[in-house]
């Protein structure tokens, strides 16, 4: 019988079941529930199947149910093209394709399916986890090809040898890995109905806004800096700029890439940094204030904020300098301006009050005015909490005269509002503030709960001025961080308290190594690749080079995987080596040596083939019988053996 | 080629009849008295002495009248060992086959009266007719070489060697040994009908029994302990010691038989092929050895999964030796 159309196993049969569970467990929560509970029953029937011996079910009931699975995923997604269709697609197929198995040919099949599952996976997540995973499934898939042409060794043996023959395609990846020449962009690119759920930062701030955002622990982005890292109270990563505001709701108006060079020029020492940038959906490039660079293929839009030019929607890495103390918008046009005072016909009134009496006590000193509102603000002993009480219709008045209470999106606002009114340039700069450098691999790490608002003033002969109302009434956020700043009880996300010092220990040693994978795995891209083969010693590599060397290198390997497992062919006693060979001159001659004939009885039946030999035959025999078989065969014997088999010519 | 095909092509040296010239004088007196009186039965022969040689017990299976009891008569007489015959029946107790205590009034004690199992040569006629109680009995004595009864633990002679003969097991009347009981015996051998030429022989040629009596001695019991020790020390190199293991393996990994061969069996393999080394004259094993040996050690060892089929020794060994390459 054909090797192909053996049945299949019980054994193989489990085997193939452990693979199928593995591959598409890791899937589900990506799945439709009706799918994976499909997908469960028909893993149980097959159980079953194998359980009891049962005959496996008709070929037609298979065609229905394939049929079935296949108009259920297009009436999930309305096709069958894309990411989670197609997973889903291969799930159906995979579960099915277990009860119908009837060959061996069946089983290969089913693995090659598991496999393509593993791929599946990385399309959803990249984390270690993911990784760790696949490498499991892989493993067992790989078991499970070997059960399928011999399925009598105990799993653990098959699980080792899977393991061995892994290993030894280990270093073909590593070399693929690093030589390969990458293009540029993820490998992994092909999300784009990610980024509907990720909460941060939108383009328009109403109060209560930002708070949400405090209770996400989720990483924005991750810095490193080329020198010392600048004091928390300078780290104000720019974010969405809101000029305008309705009443309640400031919200972006920016003109996109309006500048391609900075348009204003550094002052004082630079900060250069790398950073990390997580998927957000959006086109903003964090920065710190201010960019004195731009990111490849981004632009400053008029209130100075980069953008990409396509949304990020995989992680991306830019290097950045910014000058901390530049000076900004000296000669800012006049509608940018103009837009910076508008303000509703009415609402407000009684802060409205307050900024007339300021403009009319400094008259156009800008300046005075400014100073006056930031001391009036400290008076007015606002009280910084994430659960501030809802306000009305005229939420700058009742915060700042009744309630008194807010985050920092309400202290933004009202700053604005209160300059505005006393017709003073200034707007609401939305962000993140401040960042957590983890001790283990020195990066800093902005979390969602690091958003902050704060605001720009523009004063004549002075440019933009940044003036962070939070900052007047709670300086311990801006100094120190979120926990410091919040009355003790309030709800914060886990990893924003500062208690718990063992916890936070172990958190930044899992960030390092996430963000390690993060960095020299998935953000390998070609820029990594030249300069890690620049360290290397190849300058400028081009495909060509690359190429050359990854066959070189990859021909070293095999020649070293090859040499050692021949290592233990080689080690055949060569008096067996010397045998062989004259047993392969006589099975030319039509006298086959059999694998079990024993040296004697094979000289026996060969001498009476060819009688003209027999006396070298059984001459050679003896000698043979001399080397494996009698106690202390001498050098001179295996000589003496070598030496009439090379002059044996039959 | 199959293995089989393979020995038509030459008949093993070990059973030419002309005398190998290596082989040692007593050894060569004691087959030629053997195969004088049992005619064209020399591989059976050849197997009995060589488990003897290699200190195991031998089971006979084959139907009454093809010459079991003649040649353990023959093996006695020739190897100088004193004989005792115990025909099994259904009703027979242990205390017939160890021996019993008898109150002896004049010394006023128990006294001790060997059974018939202390004798150098044991021929157990019909083993299979006993109750497994007795069964036992004889196999024990069989292992320990020794018989406790009564509290006292008595050595059994040296030499000790015991020849049982069964029916086939499936005449009626019978017990079959269990498995754990067969593998005591080192090998199991068939008689069967002589060939034409023997028996046309056997007719013409004088009486057996007659001749049997008049057999003398080759050796003494002494000689052979020695040859024992003989047997014992040939060689067995790395390369064959590996081929009995993948014989031993290979039947533990296939699924045509039950179970596979235990270690004990891998030992009586090497011990009887060492044993057939020595008659053949040689002082090292050779793979034809335990080919050689090989049905006679599995026949009551291999049981196939299939018990409906019944499949010739010969098979199964030819089989089993295709199977496994050597080292």
């Amino acid at each position: 019988m054909a090797r192909s159309n053996r049945p299949v196993s019980r054994r193989q049969a489990w085997w193939l079941l452990a693979t199928a569970l593995v591959a598409s467990l890791p899937l589900t929560p990506e799945l439709p529930l009706w799918l994976s509970l499909a997908a469960g029953i028909t893993f149980s029937w097959r159980a079953a199947l194998t359980w009891r011996q049962w005959h496996l079910p008709p070929r037609w009931l298979l065609v229905l149910l394939v049929i079935a699975g296949t108009v259920g995923v297009i009436l999930q997604y309305r096709t069958t093209l894309g990411r989670t269709p197609g997973v889903a697609l291969l799930v159906v197929f995979l579960a099915l394709k277990l009860l119908e198995l009837r060959a061996a040919r069946d089983v290969v099949v089913t693995a090659l399916l598991c496999y393509f599952l593993v791929f599946g996976q990385f399309l959803f997540t990249q984390t270690i986890p993911t990784a760790l995973l696949a490498a499991l499934t892989v493993l067992i898939t790989t078991a499970a090809l070997l059960a399928a042409s011999d399925d009598r060794p105990p799993p653990q043996q098959l699980l080792a040898r899977a393991g061995l023959m892994l290993a030894q395609a280990l270093p073909f990846m590593l070399l693929l890995f690093v030589l390969f020449p990458r293009v540029q962009g993820p490998l992994w690119g092909i999300p784009q109905d990610r980024f509907s759920a990720v909460s941060g930062l939108s383009d328009s701030m109403s109060p209560g806004s930002i708070a949400q955002l405090s209770q996400s622990d989720a990483i924005v982005f991750r810095v490193k800096f080329t020198g010392e890292v600048p004091p928390q109270s300078q780290l104000y990563w720019r974010g969405p700029v809101m000029p305008s505001f309705d009443g309640r709701t400031w919200r972006v108006t920016q003109t996109m890439g309006t500048y391609r060079d900075i348009p204003y020029a550094g002052v004082g020492a630079a900060v250069d940094y790398e950073v990390t940038l997580e998927p957000h959906g959006k086109r903003w490039l964090f920065a710190l204030e201010l960019p004195a660079t731009l990111p490849p293929d981004s632009a400053l839009t008029n209130d100075y904020q980069p953008v990409a030019r396509q949304p990020v929607r995989n992680r991306m890495r830019y290097t950045q300098r910014a000058w901390p103390r530049a000076i900004a918008g000296v000669n800012e046009p006049s509608s940018v301006l103009r837009s910076a005072l508008a303000l509703p016909r009415d609402g407000n009134p009684r802060t409205r009050a307050v900024s007339a009496s300021w403009r009319a006590q400094y008259g156009d000193d800008d300046a005075a005015i400014l100073a006056a509102a930031e001391n009036w603000f400290n008076q007015q002993l606002l009280i910084y909490t994430l659960n501030p009480p809802l306000l009305g219709s005229d939420i700058v008045d009742e915060f700042l005269f009744d309630t008194k209470r807010g985050f920092c999106e309400h202290f933004a606002a009202s700053f604005v509002f209160a300059l505005r009114a006393a017709g003073v340039p200034a707007r609401v700069v939305a962000g993140y503030q401040g960042g957590e450098v983890n001790p283990v691999d020195g990066y800093l790490v902005v979390r969602q709960y690091d958003a902050h608002a704060w605001t720009e003033v523009w004063i004549a002969g002075r440019g933009w001025v940044r003036i962070d109302p939070t900052a007047i009434s709670a300086p311990s956020r801006i100094n120190l961080n979120l926990a410091a700043a919040v009355p003790a009880g309030e709800t914060l996300p886990f990893l924003a308290r500062s208690d718990l010092t063992w916890l936070r220990e172990l958190r930044y040693r899992l960030d390092a190594i996430t963000n390690g994978w993060n960095q020299r795995v998935l953000g390998y891209n070609p820029q990594r690749q030249r300069d890690l083969l620049a360290d290397l010693g190849l300058n400028e590599p081009d495909w060509r080079s690359m190429t050359a060397v990854l066959s070189v290198l990859c021909g070293a390997v095999m020649l070293g995987l090859t040499g050692w497992i021949l290592r233990n062919r080689l080690r055949v006693d060569p008096a067996l080596a010397a045998w062989r060979r004259f047993t392969a001159r006589l099975a030319k001659r039509g006298i086959a040596w059999q694998p079990w004939e024993g040296p004697l009885a094979f000289a026996e039946r060969a001498a009476r083939q060819t009688p003209i030999h027999a006396e070298d035959i059984r001459a050679i025999a003896a000698l043979y019988v001399r080397l494996r078989y009698e106690p202390a065969p001498q050098a001179s014997d295996l000589a003496q053996f070598r030496v009439k088999i090379a002059r044996f010519k039959p | 080629m199959t293995y089989n095909a393979a020995q038509k092509h030459i008949i093993h040296q070990s059973l030419r009849k002309t005398p190998t010239p290596m082989r040692l004088p007593e050894l060569e007196a004691i087959l030629a008295d053997i195969n004088r009186i049992i005619l064209g039965k020399e591989r059976p022969i050849y197997l009995s002495l060589a488990c003897l040689l290699a200190r195991g017990h031998l089971l006979i299976e084959d139907l009454p009248g093809v010459g079991k009891t003649t040649l353990a008569h023959v093996l006695s007489r020739v190897l100088g060992l004193d004989f005792q015959r115990i025909q099994f029946t259904s009703d027979m107790l242990p205390a017939d086959i160890l021996g019993v205590s008898i109150f002896d009034r004049d010394s006023g004690a128990f006294h001790f009266h060997p059974g018939p199992i202390f004798s150098q040569m044991v021929l157990a006629d019909e083993i299979n007719r006993a109750t497994p109680k007795a069964q036992s009995a004889l196999l024990e004595a069989m292992e320990e070489r020794q018989v406790t009864a009564e509290g006292a633990t008595r050595a059994l002679p040296e030499p000790f060697f015991v020849i049982a003969t069964q029916n086939p097991t499936h005449q009626i009347g019978t017990f079959p040994l269990p498995e754990s009981q067969l593998d005591r015996f080192m090998l199991k051998i068939e008689l069967g009908y002589p060939d034409p030429a023997a028996e046309r022989e056997l007719l013409a040629g004088a009486d057996r029994h007659q001749m049997v009596a008049n057999l003398a001695p080759r050796i003494t019991p002494q000689q052979l302990i020695e040859l024992q020790g003989k047997a014992r020390a040939v060689y067995a190199s790395p390369a064959l010691i590996d081929y009995v293991q993948s014989l031993a393996a290979h039947t533990r990994t296939e699924a045509r038989w039950q179970a596979g061969l235990s270690p004990r069996a891998g030992l009586a393999l090497l011990a009887v092929a060492r044993a057939w080394a020595l008659l053949d004259g040689r002082s090292h094993v050779l793979p034809e050895d335990v080919q050689a040996v090989l049905p006679g050690v599995i026949a009551h060892r291999l049981r196939p999964a299939d018990d409906s089929v019944r499949t010739e020794v010969g098979a199964v060994a030819a089989a089993l030796i295709e199977a496994v390459p050597l080292p």
